[in-house]
């Protein structure tokens, strides 16, 4: 520096600083001012968001629990005009359309989420096929709804519990496939080495040593899939159809929770209101409970081998 | 100038963890004062104490005085204007990589309100004049961004950073353990050049860098200081047998 | 044994590409009759009259940006702020349960959401809001008389609802993704904690957040039945935000049905080709933003 004793921010700072002490004082009060107001906000902003859930949990409670009886879970609707009746069917279609979805939906999303954790961990077709599968997770589910409709119910020329199992099944995929390559990616390497350590193939490693390692977390990914497919109604619109009465033919349109939720809801009958709060509340139990369970799985280390 | 630094009774914990116990000592104003302790002993700590940079963590706590100058620097509830006027520099560089090294230097400036270019081309040019910097980067000022340079002209860059604020001390924690021979011979050199206007205080590993570049030297064991001397008592007839033990390698 | 189990895993991962090229394949096959008769023409168009036989699918086009603009301008603020909270600002007790809290929201299912829309959003809207947003903006039209509650500001209202939770559960992972490092620097040159939030955080996890609206900006587009329940469903295009409207995907989930001949279905799927298209390219630029910040850390699936 040679002779240059000035210290870097000398003279411009410092003065400034001590001498113009007003407007220094104004500056920081400013910036105070600032950071409060700040804070201020994004508790205001958490409030606000907090408060709609808050609303629609309790609105839910309140006015889904007085219609919850043991009617809404063993009777079907009744006649418009009558009151009373229930679900049954809806809940049992639901069962049977994410039953056929599963059977469709489960094997090929573990199978794809095995492949990306274990056999092409890092490649670049890895990497595509998990992008591919979180945009796919993006697209509207009445698109979904459409192509199988396109695919199935235009050849058969009928609605189907089939076709929607196939639209929940499809929908299934790319949520399972990212779920259990999540989990499987959280069992320790360890665990794989050792397996291979002792002389067994690969394959077997996979299947009986680190799928099985992961698998609480592999089943509570596959119930978030179901959790949140078992609620979606637009892919059912123009599939299974829905329907009054009980079905359990595969050929034949078939009751859905959701459906029936949407069907009742823009009716103009008070008792079917009730029914769709009611069922509303059945969801949204299903899918708390399926929320906190992925939480509890992946938080509490279960995979990691510990108990 | 440079103003010394008085720190009485200082204790500092995180959580139940009592993390320094009852420092004393006095840092001589525009001098370099090296801090040296095995891993652990609490010199971190202490240093992050001076300018209330322990106290971001939730869990920590502490008590005594540090007075910097004449200013108590636990007086005033709001640590952001002690923190401007005493700078830091990281063990890792950590230069801002969304903004251009022009950018980077300012960035302090900006924060206390200063608008003018003027004054703010001056200062950045000063300060990597001063950080030693400058040859190496005028022609890219507001082209490059910071992360675009090598680890040590990132290091120097946080110095410019550091400096431009105006701060009367400048406190380094282990500013060249994540560089090379060469990058760390330049910081040296900087601190050097930097004694006569600022008071630093330098936390290091490295014995044979606190015999290079500091007037005086403390030792930390297990949250105490041990022994506070210059720099050449320190090294050559330490009084403590700790510290001798330390010096002479026996433990790390 | 060891290769033909590899194979197979191959091949179901390969299906996700399969589900692309069949929704693809199978919505551009059906919708022919329509690509080939009106051209680009019809998504300029502004009639929508089955009977006739004319289809324009314009009125739809707007609703659906209409009401995701109005849900992006209420969502990314709240958004924004109350990811800074979780972040930055909140005790650390409260970090679980809250992020917890917004994965729930973001769990609900579009028609139970538009349940609660129908019976309490839309009344208090009519009743307490719109009131007061019609005294007060009636001169710039765009909130005046008639107010049915239904419309699309209802459906914006409610979309922002919808998207907020992953547009803050993005937001939140790219800025944890942010190095403390940062943090510290901008501590350390004498910041209040809005300015380190500012400049440390904010600034450098800005890419990210900018992905994370674009992927709330996506659900918006697609949503459909809490939509279709508060949209009021008449395709007009009216600058005033109170009045009935329609969207892309209320159109396609209330009509679909009841398309009696093949020109109405192809006009209906051609929306859906639309649609499809659209959320594709925006879910493809969100993620390629947010991975861009994370680094490639697997995304959340929801």
């Amino acid at each position: 520096m040679g002779g240059n004793p000035r210290r870097a921010g000398a003279d411009l700072l410092s003065e400034r600083m001590t001498n113009k002490t007003k407007t220094n004082g104004l500056h920081r009060l400013r910036r105070t001012l600032a950071n409060h107001m700040a804070t201020g906000l994004a508790v205001l902003s958490t409030v606000l968001v907090v408060a709609p859930l808050v609303a629609i949990f309790i609105y839910l409670l309140y006015k889904g629990a007085s219609s919850l009886n043991l009617a809404f879970f063993t009777e079907i609707p009744k006649p418009v005009g009558e009151s009373g009746g229930g679900m049954a069917n809806a809940i049992f279609g639901s069962g049977v359309l994410l039953a056929l979805g599963s059977v469709l939906g489960v094997p090929v999303g573990i199978a794809a989420g095995t492949f990306l954790a274990e056999y092409g961990r890092g490649s670049k077709l890895a990497n595509v096929v998990r992008f591919t599968a979180d945009v796919l997770n993006g697209v509207p589910s009445i698109v979904m709804g459409i192509a199988v409709y396109s695919l199935v119910v235009m050849p058969q020329k009928h609605f189907s519990a089939f076709a929607g199992g196939v639209a929940l099944g499809i929908m299934m995929i790319p949520t399972i496939t990212r779920t259990t390559e999540e989990m499987l990616l959280m069992v320790p390497h360890a665990v794989r080495e050792a397996a291979l350590g002792l002389g067994v193939p690969n394959w077997r490693a996979v299947l009986s040593i680190t799928l099985r390692t992961a698998s609480p977390g592999v089943i509570t990914g596959c119930m978030l899939a179901f959790a949140r497919v078992a609620g979606e109604t637009a892919p059912l619109l123009f599939t299974a159809f829905g329907n009054q009465f009980w079905s359990a033919s595969l050929n034949e349109p078939i009751a859905a929770l959701p459906l029936q939720i949407y069907e009742y809801a823009i009716s103009p009958y008070d008792d079917w209101h009730r029914l769709a709060w009611a069922g509303s509340l059945v969801l949204i139990v299903l899918i708390v409970v399926s929320v906190s369970l992925v939480r509890y799985v992946t938080t509490r280390g279960v995979l990691k081998g510990a108990s | 100038m440079g103003v010394g630094i008085e720190v009485t009774n200082l204790n500092a914990w995180y959580g139940t963890n009592h993390t320094l116990l009852d420092i004393n000592l006095h840092i001589p104003a525009n001098q370099a004062t090296a801090l040296i302790g095995p891993s652990g002993c609490g010199k971190s700590t202490f240093v992050r104490c001076l300018n209330r940079m322990h106290e971001t963590n939730p869990i920590a706590k502490v008590t005594g005085s540090v007075r910097i100058g004449d200013i108590d620097i636990y007086a005033d509830s709001s640590p952001v204007e002690i923190r401007r006027r005493i700078g830091m520099v990281f063990q890792r560089p950590n230069p801002f990589p969304t903004m251009s090294i022009y950018d980077n230097v300012a960035s302090g400036l900006r924060l206390n309100g200063f608008r003018n270019r003027r004054v703010m081309d001056e200062v950045v040019e000063r300060s990597l004049k001063h950080s030693a910097l400058w040859e190496e980067v005028k022609d890219d000022l507001k082209k490059k961004s910071g992360a675009s340079l090598s680890g040590g002209q990132q290091q120097r860059l946080c110095i410019a950073r550091a400096l431009a604020v105006d701060p009367e001390v400048l406190l380094m924690d282990e500013p060249a353990s994540a560089l090379d021979p060469v990058s760390t011979a330049k910081i040296e050199d900087l601190i050097f050049q930097l004694k006569s206007q600022y008071t630093i205080v330098i936390v290091t590993h490295n014995m044979q860098q606190a015999a290079r570049v500091a007037e005086r030297t403390g030792f930390f064991l297990n949250g105490k200081l041990v022994e506070f001397d210059s720099t050449h008592k320190i090294f050559t007839n330490p009084g403590d047998k700790r510290t001798e033990d330390y010096i002479t390698g026996r433990f790390g | 044994m060891d290769k033909s189990f590899g194979w197979l895993m191959l091949i179901c991962a390969l299906s996700i590409f399969g589900i692309v090229a069949l929704i693809a394949t199978e919505l551009t096959l059906r919708s022919q009759i329509t690509i080939s008769k009106f051209g680009i023409k019809f998504f300029f168009g502004s009639a929508w009259n089955p009977v006739s036989g004319d289809f324009g699918a314009l009125p739809f086009v707007y609703g659906t940006l209409m009401s995701s603009l109005i849900a992006l301008i209420i969502a990314v603020p709240l958004s924004v702020g109350v990811s800074v909270f979780i972040t930055e600002m909140c005790p650390r007790f409260l970090r679980g349960p809250l992020s917890f809290l917004t994965e729930l929201l973001a769990a609900i299912p579009s028609v139970v959401y538009g349940l609660w829309a129908v019976f309490i959003l839309v009344p208090l809207l009519r009743e307490h809001v719109n009131p007061l947003l019609i005294r007060a903006f009636s001169w710039s039209g765009i909130f005046a008389q008639p107010d049915f509650g239904v419309g699309l500001l209802a459906a914006g209202v409610i979309l922002a609802i919808m998207i907020l939770p992953i547009i803050s559960s993005l937001t939140r992972e790219v800025m944890t993704a942010v190095p403390h490092s940062q943090r510290e620097a901008v501590l350390a040159l004498g910041a209040t904690r809005w300015e380190m939030i500012r400049m440390g955080v904010l600034r450098n996890a800005r890419i990210g957040i900018v992905g994370s609206v674009i992927l709330g900006l996506g659900r918006a587009l697609g949503e459909t039945m809490a939509v279709t329940m508060v949209i009021g469903n008449s395709p007009q295009i009216l600058k005033n935000l109170l009045a009935p409207a329609y969207s892309m995907a209320s159109v396609i989930a209330n009509e679909f049905s009841e398309a009696s001949d093949d020109t109405y279905r192809s006009a209906l799927i051609e929306i859906g080709l639309a649609l499809f298209i659209v959320t594709i390219l925006v879910n493809a630029l969100a993620r390629l933003l947010v991975w861009a910040v994370t680094r490639g850390a697997p995304a959340r699936t929801s």
